[in-house]
């Protein structure tokens, strides 16, 4: 097989690149082509403080998104995170307000969403109870929850100290930069670690890969744990981007992390995909949003193009599995 | 007399790879034809170009002598072309006569459905196939793998079908169920229907063809008429040289016990089970289909773990409660279904391969890169697994290769104990050869082997000792010498029988 006209080394490594990272390299070419298309329109799109916004206002859907996959690519899913967002800003912010070490207040919100997903993990792995009906009651849990306790008042007055958002890491955003880090351990974890494996062997065949030995029921706890980690990150990096904290997350707040995650490459089906996909799909949105602004089109445009995105996304993933299936 | 179907230099290609290459083929009504090759040859290409599934890249395809272009399944159906897939495309929770005319039922005024007509439709067709035992209203997840095969072939006969495609019919029946299809086959080929009959076992085919037609790589090796070949000359048509034995087990020196199951329960289907495997042994485990042997196996293996019994590795009682315990004891289990239990199949053969041994592999939690790949690369050769390479997807793999691909995962954990469960189904002669000839190497490397097989000639052939499962229990247990296909073969039945009368 070997010898069939094999091409040079460089060309054959790049098709593998190719194979492997498809999707990614999709969102990547399409983050280019708009910052360049747009830039060439309104040269102010590529100054340095609009591409500063453009990417440290979603970092934290990118860090939720990094969690959010690896669920996702275990064949499960969590519509939950976004109230879990809410409720871990809220907590940090109430720390800080009320005194507490800047540590903790940054530290509390990873330990109880570490907690509260670990319980999801258990219900799904334990109880079989399906995610998404499991994350459907915690959804509605966490956000009467928070609504209940803050009475829908926002915090003000945070410490300085505190909000992290607004610092700066070698001179890049701390968003960015976190994110980034996050992405890229989180990514060679997942594709190196012999856990990254066993995850991706349960979201690829969980009987199977319990027949060959993984825990499977165990993996599945520490991926919700680890995705309730990531949200706590998220939540922290949301809560201290302004000088206040709305009790109220962005509406739809999950389903912006879910696309990001499924236009990533992640497959819904599970088993396939890499968090630098979702990471990049992330960065993709917002620069799609600060686009439509520099173009002069209605922000409300927003969600129709995230829409078509996924769409076309999905369907451009079965037709490669399509194609890649149809050997016999 | 005429064909019905005709396929006239009919060529395909998936992807600049070739599956057929202008290949003639023709049945006639009132013949079964026959189609083998090993697994790749293009036999499924050449029935989904028949069925109307898959439009052939060039030549011509003729229904009655009139040139036609098949655009669809149901294109194919209108013409009288029906087909039996080997994965039954039945709903598991309609009844059998809804099944059985899903998509042409028969209708009353203003679209609404003929309920008394569907259900009585479905009772003749079903007593025409012999099957006046199963119930139209019945839930279709309910019935046995054979029952749902019946109401397939139902479901292809209820549109009076001149032409009836089969694709391995028998892939997973139990031998009695074989000899009601094959009873069937002949009375729908006494009525004059066309049949094309794929399937990989030999004496089927004898036993019911007219005609066979021989395909290997895509291309057409010959068609003959049944009488005019025997075995040999098929295998070695098939496989482009000639196999002297299919099942060549050779002495090994037994060593000491390495499984000892005594008394073994599972909830109701594993009512009490006691054998021993020695080293180097190979023991073989017949009966029917739900006889209790894939349980017993699941059982030892610990993915259903036993509720009741003992299990000893090595001589030392232990209790098994996973299988990751089975395996830190040093068994494997192959599957039954590979796409179920054994295959990862969106993932690459490296890490199908090295699943079962990631931790042994790693180092700090660190996938040992270079190791897994020798390991792959290894197994490909070992095995033969025809792939481009060791990052090439699973699920692109043939079906022979796909279950090398689950024997080397397993082999690679170096296991001393080897449960294999219908360990050459679906896969082709060639292929089924190697894996004996490798469960011979093993058995002489030491490795006790407990094989569950529905072939009788593969467990007399291979086994040193046989049981007999029946209702979860070993019924009956004979010496290599005393195996003899009347033997083990009345043993099975007749324990059939028992259940059949209680």
């Amino acid at each position: 097989m070997e010898a069939i006209a094999a091409p040079p080394l460089g060309a054959r490594r790049l098709r593998r690149l190719a194979a492997a990272y498809g999707q990614e390299l999709v969102v990547l070419g399409a983050l280019v082509v708009l910052m360049v298309g747009v830039g060439l329109y309104n040269p102010r799109f590529l100054s340095d403080t609009s591409l500063t916004s453009v990417f440290s206002g979603n970092a934290y859907i990118a860090v939720a998104a990094i969690g959010m996959s690896m669920v996702i690519i275990t064949g499960n899913i969590d519509v939950s995170v976004g109230a879990l967002i809410g409720v871990l800003g809220t907590i940090a912010g109430t720390l800080a307000v009320n005194g507490a070490p800047t540590w903790v207040s940054w530290g509390t919100p990873l330990l109880v969403g570490m907690a509260v997903n670990a319980v999801i993990g258990l219900l799904v792995a334990y109880a079989r109870i399906p995610a998404i009906v499991v994350t459907l009651g915690m959804l509605s849990i966490l956000r009467g929850g928070l609504i209940s306790a803050t009475g829908g008042k926002w915090i003000s007055g945070l410490p300085s100290a505190f909000r992290l958002a607004q610092e700066r890491f070698f001179g890049v955003p701390s968003g960015v930069f976190i994110a980034a880090i996050l992405t890229v351990i989180a990514a060679l974890w997942m594709r190196y670690s012999s856990t990254g494996r066993a995850i991706y062997a349960v979201g690829g065949n969980a009987e199977a890969a319990r027949a060959a030995g993984v825990r499977t029921q165990g993996m599945l706890v520490l991926v919700f744990a680890l995705h309730g980690f990531f949200a706590g990150i998220a939540a922290v990096l949301f809560a201290t981007q302004l000088q206040v904290i709305q009790s109220t997350v962005p509406p739809n707040l999950e389903m912006s992390i879910i696309t990001a995650s499924v236009i990533g490459g992640v497959s819904i089906l599970g088993g396939t995909g890499t968090v630098i996909g979702s990471t990049l799909a992330a960065l993709l949105f917002s620069a799609i949003a600060s686009a439509l602004i520099f173009v002069n089109i209605s922000a409300y445009w927003l969600r129709a193009v995230l829409g078509l995105l996924i769409l076309g996304t999905v369907l451009a993933d079965m037709a490669r599995r399509r194609r890649k299936g149809r050997i016999q | 007399m005429p064909s019905i179907v005709e396929l006239k230099e009919v060529s395909k290609s998936f992807g600049g790879v070739a599956a057929l290459r202008g290949v003639n083929f023709e049945v006639r009504p009132g013949e079964v034809h026959a189609l083998l090759g090993e697994n790749g040859a293009g036999k499924s290409t050449l029935i989904r170009i028949m069925s109307g599934a898959l439009p052939p890249d060039a030549g011509e395809v003729y229904v009655s002598g009139e040139r036609v272009r098949l655009g669809s399944p149901r294109d194919a159906r209108a013409r009288g072309i029906a087909t039996v897939y080997q994965e039954l495309l039945l709903f598991p929770d309609l009844t059998v006569a809804e099944n059985i005319f899903l998509g042409n039922a028969p209708r009353k005024r203003f679209l609404a459905l003929d309920w008394s007509a569907m259900r009585a439709r479905a009772r003749t067709l079903l007593d025409s196939l012999e099957s006046r035992e199963l119930d139209v209203d019945a839930r279709l997840g309910d019935l046995s793998v054979a029952n749902r095969q019946r109401v397939e072939i139902a479901k292809a006969l209820s549109q009076e079908p001149r032409v009836l495609i089969m694709d391995e019919p028998t892939a997973s029946l139990a031998e009695a169920d074989v000899q009601r299809l094959m009873a069937v086959v002949r009375m729908l080929r006494d009525r004059g229907v066309a049949i094309v009959y794929v399937s990989h076992k030999l004496p089927e085919i004898f036993a019911l063809a007219d005609r066979v037609t021989v395909l290997r790589d895509g291309a057409l090796i010959g068609t003959r008429a049944a009488k005019e070949v025997d075995e040999q000359g098929l295998i070695s048509m098939m496989v482009g040289r000639s196999i002297d034995q299919l099942f060549p087990k050779e002495a090994a020196p037994l060593g000491e016990p390495l499984l000892e199951v005594e008394d073994l329960r599972y909830r109701h289907v594993v009512n009490g089970v006691s054998f021993s495997v020695r080293a180097g042994e190979i023991l073989g485990i017949a009966g029917l289909v739900g006889s209790g042997r894939t349980e017993t196996a699941l059982t030892i293996f610990g993915i259903t773990p036993a509720t009741g019994g003992r299990i000893k590795v090595n001589g030392k009682p232990v209790i098994i409660d996973s299988p990751r315990r089975a395996r830190d004891l040093g068994i494997a289990y192959v599957p039954e279904d590979r796409g179920l239990q054994g295959l990862i199949r969106v993932q690459t053969i490296r890490e199908n391969v090295s699943l079962a041994i990631l931790d042994r592999l790693s180092r700090l939690s660190v996938v040992n890169r270079k190791d897994e790949l020798r390991r792959a690369d290894e197994a490909i050769t070992r095995f033969g697994i025809r792939a481009r390479g060791p990052e090439m997807l699973v699920r692109q793999l043939s079906g022979g290769n796909q279950q090398k691909v689950v024997l080397g995962k397993w082999l690679g954990a170096e296991p001393r104990i080897l449960i294999m469960d219908e360990p050459t189904r679906g896969i082709d002669v060639g292929a089924k050869s190697e894996v004996h000839a490798l469960m011979s190497r093993l058995a002489q490397q030491g490795l006790a082997i407990v094989m569950i097989s529905s072939e009788l000639p593969e467990v007399l052939g291979m086994s040193d000792r046989v049981l007999v499962m029946s209702r979860g229990q070993v019924v009956a247990s004979f010496d290599r010498a005393a195996a003899t296909p009347d033997a083990v073969g009345a043993a099975m039945t007749h324990a059939g029988q028992e259940r059949g009368a209680v």
